[in-house]
């Protein structure tokens, strides 16, 4: 009893602390380094060290708005013992690609299923979907072409042969690719024309491409030559001289922004794998925010009918086991939050379900201590019983919708497994609030004892009346 | 009252309440959207200038059009050919250029292999999840083997699931033909659950049978049974009054894709309610006949 007492009283602060935890607020600890001695560096100025304490909650993009962008890896060419490789660097492209856009908590999920492999991008909050598709689905192939000794035929001029106006820059020779490409680059960072101040992309070549530039550049002295990204031609300078040195640049009129963007996918290097877009969604934020209202209003809904009908149907118990909900609804919001999980409309869905299920156990353990009131028992008696007779149902009933929800897990993507995942979490923390939790607030506040007659004003010895109110009365 | 002894006509009422689906899903199947077909949808906002049908007109022009619906004030839902972002664009500018205000809400597209492995997928779950929860029942119920095998326990609990899996399939093909509501990747979600719930509801009256068999007084199946479903009768009605509460409430304020899947949960509730009660236990009754039966035939 003095156990319970402690137990409930904890509870009741954990939930104070679980409130505000759960208020739609953003922390981020900042220390200063100098208080940290072997952290601080008294002689630079160093940012301070961030820590985000409580985060926002994490939405998904249904309720946010954003985009989907489903990619099949084209794994024809690749031998099976790489591919495993092939998907994980592609995934890393990808990666770095979409940091350069800019977009925050974007995620990248690899997926094998028999002998496809997937790769799904969420971009929240982006709106510019094409350039997107465009960032991602770049090759960055990197090529240079010379003039050759022939001649250009009529023919030469619109093959496809050759990258995209390739043609136009070599006085009437015919192009011709050199050993040189994106695998000779060591590095390319922006930088800025000395003479004219104008944004460049420079590229450093390995000791390998530092030669083979040396030698295009020897040999074509007077000549045009090509640099070429994703078959088509991006610059075509006249060589004044042999370049030893083993840096280009290439200055496309870019701006700044442009010029990074390029950087970085040079410096990712060629995707491994052709990617092809078999899937999309995009979902407005106008949409989502309407999403958002409605399921947060339905959920409270939901809520307050059911804590509503356990009143009307169970008095006094059902007041307790409704508090229990509260404590429920608590814990799993909070659990949402610090794991976190991406809530999306089916993933709220499944919590406000699991609120119905999380019922089912104290409506299965009331009406056992009912029973065990007819049967002649004392209260406290009852309630003991009614939680240790019930025990068996819930536990079987919860496991198999457990399976369930770990079939869906495994066989769903996206929605489903966001469903499948809050109604897994709900199960789990109701079997604790309605076994557990209500267990001790009925010890504590529905007359389990008799020495807590006086400061409970208790009724110890009284029987839970039968209510009046029941669909199938009997 | 006596369900056991009335077991019949509540056979019969499942089977009205069955057999009209059925007939429809034989016909006309299930209306597929694009998770399971390929295929893309695009939801417009805010159109004031066109009607539906120069809408329609307009958009044939661009892309391939399946089909066109309007889902509420000022909104459409365009299905097509599975088309790719730059067509979406285009189809969008050309909308626009005839009424200025229309925003594009949402646009999905799903490649055809994707919608063929969906399918494949959904079946395949629900067949498993029928098998691991026999599996589980069975175990579960180990200690009660007499009269009645564990197995059979589970296999009565997966007749009731299937029940009401092909209850809410059977409604949803007739919406499909009177309102053309089409089935997606959150449908087959909303019937894993309804097989859980149901499933969830026949264990605690099954729970009720195994407490009441290991009693010293040794009553015949039939009674034990019937009296079991009797004394759970309230905790299975309040619980689904409480679920199907939260469910009205969800249905109340929700519209588009996320209704018909709270719909689907809803009738799926219902019909677990029913068939947990009034099929699943009174099933072990004919079974363990049928069983004696043929053991009194054996003997002869």
């Amino acid at each position: 009893m003095k156990h319970s007492r402690i137990f409930v009283g904890l509870i009741f602060f954990f939930s104070l602390i679980l409130l505000v935890l759960n208020l739609p607020i953003q922390y981020t600890a900042s220390i200063d380094r100098s208080h940290i001695p072997f952290l601080s560096d008294p002689t630079q100025q160093q940012a301070p060290i961030e820590i985000p304490v409580i985060q926002p909650y994490k939405l998904g993009l249904d309720l946010q708005g954003g985009a989907r962008l489903t990619y099949d890896l084209k794994m024809d060419d690749i031998s099976d013992v790489n591919r495993e490789n092939a998907l994980e660097s592609t995934r890393s492209i990808i990666d770095q690609r979409i940091n350069v856009f800019g977009v925050s908590e974007s995620v990248i999920q690899t997926i094998k299923t028999g002998n496809e492999s997937r790769i799904v991008v969420e971009l929240p909050g982006v709106t510019d979907v094409n350039q997107a598709i465009d960032l991602i689905g770049k090759t960055a192939q990197l090529s240079f072409w010379e003039p050759s000794q022939e001649d250009l035929s009529a023919e030469d001029a619109t093959s496809s042969a050759y990258p995209l106006g390739a043609t136009f820059f070599l006085n009437g020779k015919k192009p011709v690719q050199t050993q040189l490409t994106g695998k000779d680059l060591e590095a390319a960072t922006v930088g800025f024309n000395p003479q004219n101040g104008a944004t460049e992309v420079v590229l450093n070549f390995t000791p390998q491409g530092t030669k083979f530039f040396a030698d295009i550049t020897k040999r074509n002295v007077g000549n045009p030559v090509l640099i070429v990204l994703d078959n088509e031609v991006i610059q075509a300078p006249v060589v004044q001289s042999e370049i030893p040195n083993g840096q280009a640049s290439i200055t496309g009129g870019y701006t700044t922004e442009q010029a990074k963007t390029l950087s970085i996918a040079l410096n990712a290097g060629a995707l491994p794998v052709p990617l092809e877009l078999v899937a999309q969604s995009n979902v407005g934020p106008s949409l989502g925010i309407a999403s958002l209202q409605q399921s947060l209003f339905a959920g409270i809904l939901g809520l307050v009918s059911v804590v509503f009908f356990m009143v009307l149907i169970y008095k006094k118990e059902g007041l307790l086991a409704s508090l229990a909900l509260l404590v429920y609804t608590l814990i799993v919001l909070f659990i949402f939050k610090i794991v976190p999980v991406t809530l999306t409309l089916a993933g709220i869905a499944g919590f406000i379900l699991s609120v119905g299920m999380a019922v089912d156990a104290n409506i299965l353990i009331f009406e056992r201590m009912k029973e065990e009131l007819r049967a002649g028992k004392t209260k406290s008696q009852a309630i003991e019983q009614g939680f240790k007779r019930a025990w068996t149902s819930i536990r079987d009933s919860n496991i198999s919708s457990l399976i369930t929800c770990l079939i869906l897990f495994y066989f769903g993507t996206g929605i489903v497994r966001g469903f499948a995942l809050t109604l897994a979490i709900g199960i789990f923390v109701s079997m604790f609030s309605a076994i557990i939790v209500t267990r001790n607030f009925l010890r504590v506040f529905d007359g389990g004892n008799i020495k807590n007659q006086s400061n409970l004003g208790g009724n110890v010895e009284r029987k839970i009346k039968i209510p009046r109110f029941l669909p199938f009365g009997r | 009252m006596n369900i056991i002894k009335h077991r019949k006509i509540f056979y019969i009422i499942s089977a009205v309440m069955l057999v009209p689906g059925i007939i429809s899903f034989i016909f006309n199947g299930l209306h597929l959207g694009i998770d399971f077909t390929g295929g893309s949808r695009i939801e417009l906002g805010n159109v004031s200038e066109l009607s539906e049908q120069e809408l329609q007109q307009t958009l044939e022009n661009v892309i391939p059009v399946v089909s066109i619906q309007q889902t509420g004030d000022n909104t459409y839902l365009v299905r097509t050919e599975p088309i790719s972002q730059q067509q979406n664009d285009e189809a969008l500018s050309v909308v626009k250029s005839k009424d200025i205000g229309v925003r594009q809400l949402s646009f999905e597209t799903v490649g055809a292999t994707i919608g063929s492995e969906t399918t494949q997928k959904a079946f395949l779950a629900v067949v498993i999840a029928s098998l691991l929860i026999t599996g589980y029942i069975a175990y579960v119920f180990r200690e009660v083997s007499k009269p009645l095998a564990s197995w059979k326990y589970g296999t009565a609990a997966v007749v009731a699931l299937l029940h009401d899996v092909i209850f809410v399939v059977g409604v949803f093909s007739i919406l499909g033909v009177l309102f053309h509501v089409e089935v997606d990747a959150l449908f087959i979600t909303a019937l894993l659950t309804v097989m859980g719930f149901s499933v969830h509801d026949s264990i605690v009256v099954f729970d009720r049978i195994r407490e009441n068999l290991k009693r010293e007084v040794p009553l015949p199946f039939d009674e034990v049974v019937n009296a079991s479903l009797l004394e759970t009768l309230n905790r299975s009605l309040n619980t689904s009054i409480s679920t199907i509460l939260v469910l009205f409430t969800l249905l109340l304020f929700t519209d588009g894709a996320l209704r018909w899947f709270i719909f689907a949960l809803f009738i799926g509730v219902l019909s677990g309610t029913f068939s947990s009660i009034f099929n699943a236990s009174p099933l072990l009754v004919t079974w363990n006949n049928w069983d004696q039966k043929r053991k009194r035939k054996i003997k002869k």
